[in-house]
């Protein structure tokens, strides 16, 4: 069997796994990354959200070799702690998680809808939100971190 | 092992007189633990000074606590306690969570003990009080200046004329050797420099980076994929596992049955998922549950073991010279922990000793189960704490940790067990209870109430396994393990001082146990009679457990009786208080929401298609662990019969504010995880298991709801102890918003949740 080629967080990988396996299994099992997480495994909660050429896709339920050779972001290849992106920043500012499990699902959904439609109402991006999930409901912050990288968009 | 780098890394950055991470310490003899967790052997005794902090030669002040992080704040709140009484800044201290080879026993992480338990007189603060009298004590020897006259600050102790010292050449890579001393002094909230202040959580921005080890994420060298298979109905038992009925999985190494645990081990993740999903078993039918529809009347059916809180002994006497007595039953459901991540862990059981990586509240307690499932003495078990998804209680995580155990044990190699979504809400968690609560109450001319009797029914199976019964949750019991089962018992008076743990207590009554009088209130005919019967599903400590049941049905109680008073709810509720601190924030929570004053419902009401009101709720919570009021505003959409809430204002007295910027982010996700299980969360099941297993079934609210504004009034009380709060505002949601929802049209809602449907239905019943 020939190995997936995949691109991540601009590194390239071979793997060798049934095209099948979800996309969240390979980042996590055979790449290590820690960003997106097992939440649901039946793409309802955002939880192992990636950019797949800067759309929010849902790992957990992409089969890997739908993948190949695409452009993916994981949490961990936004920014680095030297350079946080923009919407990393934001979260900092806002302190706006608590167990932060959540986090790829509620960043990488509103930063690809944001990047697409920078000039969303607030109805709009709340609705971009509408499946995804925070079970420690820090809605508030969170709401308020992703209209603080909005302004930086439009600034 | 590629996770473990980072925190070994961090534990040798930490200086010499760090615990080595080789199990030595374990091959030591034991010492029997001493003080307020001496009911279990632990190697590291509580007493001695060196089982919570060590100072490095390079001065860098290590602390070990057995309370973590499950993302409620505890490691930067606890990293500042120790910031602020050794006197050095947060980024000198390394703070050491839940790892039973190096930290203090205790017990669990768990009922907003973690500040009352270490931010206070014991535990992590009278350790870290202890350690820098201790430093100023060898300096007063090295630098021949009576103690008194050095000042402790920035990792060195000073003398006046300048002459300094730091911490690390006065220990010098040495133990303290030392006990931790009782008399020790706190630093003054008053003079606190790094406790008390907006400190930034210090694990934000690993957060954010997506670079944060959670224990999904631990990785050990030759670690294999595990999952488990659950019983199909609630009381079934295997028949029959056909194990060549997954012979053809690629990958799979392995079924394993221990009486009616069954799970699979494979190479890989997926091929863990297609042999559970594959394997055949025959299960016997199960037991059958009681229909959901009449479950509240089911309840108050069952045997049960009774308490009788509180009795003043006339309680029919009063009701019957009452010129007025209200009646109401109030339903709560069951409800899930519902952790965002589904649980997982990780295990390497071999012969003779066993690691897990757990996110388990209770790390020794889940060292001593272990033990008990792989046949181990429990001093060759480790367990060490690695954080999973918010956990609001007992989530998955300490059946998973037993799961990866039997796995792991099978094969004698490193397995992580990943449970399903499935996994978590049908069977890997222990449910927040179900209840139904009878209120009474007596009142006079004037709509005092003159006599307050209560009767909440709740139900119970399992529960925390503690040290003692791994059967109190699913993977126990199916290994074979009893789960603790309710014995019917009937009540006996009451004796001693009343203790309001479960808020079993309305706030109004005066708890009088002969001349102890431990109510916050002022009613005098009261009588509280608890009854626990069997749930037919594993049940367990969900945020606020029974404290917010309990409270949901005070009051809205109280709100009742109000209104038939034609009250004003606050001045109502003022009326019958006598706890100050309790006062004092529904007097904060009133003007700081400009309160509108009056007797609910609105007059007015029911104009126009929306229909707006307030109500308040307000709970001494545990009696005296915390103290809220809130004030919910909200609007009802009369034709569909939606509730949207605007606005939440909150006082909270939780005395000495360790972290207010914590404080609030706590808050506000307790009165909007509160809101979500108010209006929409509710477990439900058929004739033969739970049907609440994935977030289609089961509805909290998402990201993109329109958020209500919140306001919060701390009330920072710096003379008094610290008490717990995470759990304070959660507690008042559920009344709050019933009660504003009467205010706006007049229909009292008495069971949880308040979704569309029911809020129609009894709108149309009254229009």
């Amino acid at each position: 069997m020939p190995g997936i080629s995949l691109r991540v967080n601009g590194a390239v990988h071979v793997v060798d796994v049934d095209p099948e396996t979800p996309l969240l299994y390979v980042l996590g099992d055979e790449l290590h990354l820690r960003g997106p997480k097992f939440g649901c495994g039946l793409g309802q909660c955002g939880a192992c959200t990636v950019l797949l050429n800067g759309s929010a896709v849902r790992s957990c339920i992409t089969p890997v070799g739908s993948v190949n050779r695409q452009e993916i972001v994981t949490l961990e290849g936004l920014g680095t702690p030297e350079k946080p992106h923009p919407i990393q920043q934001a979260f900092i500012d806002e302190e706006a998680a608590q167990c932060g499990f959540c986090l790829s699902g509620v960043m990488l959904t509103a930063k690809a809808f944001l990047d697409q439609h920078p000039k969303a109402s607030e109805v709009e991006i709340r609705h971009a939100l509408a499946g995804v999930l925070c079970r420690c409901f820090v809605h508030t912050r969170m709401f308020k971190a992703i209209q603080r990288y909005a302004r930086t968009r439009q600034a | 092992m590629t996770s473990g780098l980072s925190r070994r890394d961090f534990l040798t950055r930490s200086g010499a007189l760090v615990v080595s991470f080789s199990m030595a310490p374990l091959l030591e003899p034991l010492a029997l633990a001493q003080g307020p967790f001496d009911t279990h052997q632990s190697h590291i005794d509580p007493a001695n000074l060196d089982s919570w902090i060590a100072v490095g030669a390079d001065g860098i002040v290590t602390a070990y606590t057995g309370k973590c992080d499950f993302g409620q704040g505890m490691y930067t709140a606890q990293t500042q306690l120790i910031a602020e009484e050794l006197c050095v800044a947060i980024d000198r201290v390394r703070l050491i969570q839940c790892d039973t080879s190096v930290t203090p026993d205790q017990g669990t992480t768990s009922g907003s003990q973690s500040t009352p338990t270490n931010f206070n007189t014991s535990g992590l603060a009278q350790a870290a009080a202890t350690a820098r009298e201790a430093l100023i004590n060898l300096a007063a020897q090295r630098l021949r200046v009576p103690a008194n006259l050095l000042t402790a600050a920035n990792g060195s102790i000073s003398a006046k004329g300048g002459r300094r010292i730091r911490y690390g050449e006065l220990v010098a890579g040495k133990k303290f050797k030392l006990k931790i001393d009782p008399k020790a002094k706190r630093r003054p909230a008053g003079e606190w420099t790094v406790l008390g202040k907006p400190v930034p959580p210090l694990d934000i921005e690993a957060l954010v980076m997506g670079r944060f080890e959670f224990v999904h994420n631990v990785h050990v060298s030759g670690m294999l994929h595990g999952r488990v298979v659950r019983p199909p109905a609630v009381g079934a038992t295997v028949v029959s596992v056909d194990e060549g009925s997954v012979r053809g999985i690629s990958g799979l190494v392995k079924v394993v049955v221990r009486k009616n645990f069954v799970g699979v081990v494979a190479e890989k993740q997926t091929q863990a998922i297609d042999a559970a999903a594959g394997l055949k078993v025959v299960w016997t039918p199960g037991a059958g549950l009681p229909a959901q529809q009449g479950f509240y009347d089911y309840i108050r059916k069952q045997p049960s073991r009774d308490v009788l809180m509180i009795d003043s002994q006339d309680i029919e006497q009063k009701l019957a010279q009452a010129v007025t007595v209200l009646k109401a039953t109030y339903c709560h459901p069951y409800q899930a922990h519902g952790s965002i991540g589904a649980s997982c862990a990780v295990a390497d059981v071999r012969a003779d000793k066993a690691t897990v990586w757990s996110a388990t509240q209770s790390a020794y307690p889940t060292r001593q189960c272990v033990a008990t499932l792989v046949g181990l003495p429990v001093d060759d078990v480790r367990v060490i704490f690695v954080r999973g998804s918010g956990c609001y209680g007992l989530n998955g995580a300490d059946t998973v940790s037993l799961d990866a155990a039997l796995l792991s044990q099978a094969i004698h190699r490193p397995v992580r067990v990943q449970l399903s979504r499935a996994d978590e809400m049908a069977w890997g968690e222990n449910y927040g209870a179900a209840c139904v609560i009878d209120q009474r109450a007596g009142v006079d001319a004037t709509g005092t109430i003159v006599a307050w009797d209560c009767e909440p029914w709740s139900v119970s199976f399992g529960g925390r396994p503690g040290y003692d019964r791994p059967g109190n949750v699913v993977t126990g019991m199916l290994a074979g393990y009893e789960p603790h089962l309710v014995s019917p018992q009937a009540a006996s008076q009451p004796t001693g001082a009343l203790e309001n743990g479960n808020n079993a207590v309305p706030s109004y009554v005066t708890g009088c146990i002969g001349s102890n009088c431990n109510g916050a209130g002022r009613i005098r005919g009261e009588r509280v009679l608890t009854h626990s019967v069997k749930s037919p599903f594993f049940t367990g400590p969900l945020r606020s457990p029974l404290r917010l049941q309990n409270t949901f049905a005070h009051e809205c109680f109280m709100d009742e009786l109000g209104a038939h008073a034609k009250a004003d709810p606050v001045e109502y509720r003022l009326r019958h208080l006598r706890d100050q601190r309790l006062i004092d924030v529904v007097k904060g929570a009133a003007k700081a929401a400009k309160w509108d004053a009056r007797p609910s419902p609105k007059s007015n009401r029911r104009r126009g298609e929306v229909a707006s009101g307030r109500g308040i709720a307000c709970v001494a919570y545990e009696g005296d662990n915390g103290y809220g009021a809130l004030i919910a505003e909200v609007e009802v959409d009369l034709a569909a019969g939606h509730v949207q809430v605007k606005r939440f204002t909150v006082a909270h007295d939780c005395g000495p504010i360790s972290n207010p910027a914590g404080l609030r982010n706590q808050i506000e996700g307790g009165l909007l995880q509160g809101m979500s299980r108010a209006l929409g969360e509710e477990v439900t099941w058929d004739d033969r298991k739970a049907t609440s297993t994935d977030w289609n079934t089961y509805h909290s609210l998402p990201l993109g709801i329109e958020v209500p504004v919140i306001e919060c009034e701390l009330i920072n009380q710096s003379d008094v102890t610290a008490t717990g709060a995470g759990e304070t505002a959660i507690t008042l949601v559920a009344a709050a918003i019933g009660n504003a929802i009467f205010d706006a049209t007049g229909v009292r809602l008495r069971q949880i949740p308040f979704t569309a449907a029911p809020v129609k239905e009894a709108l149309d019943a009254i229009s």
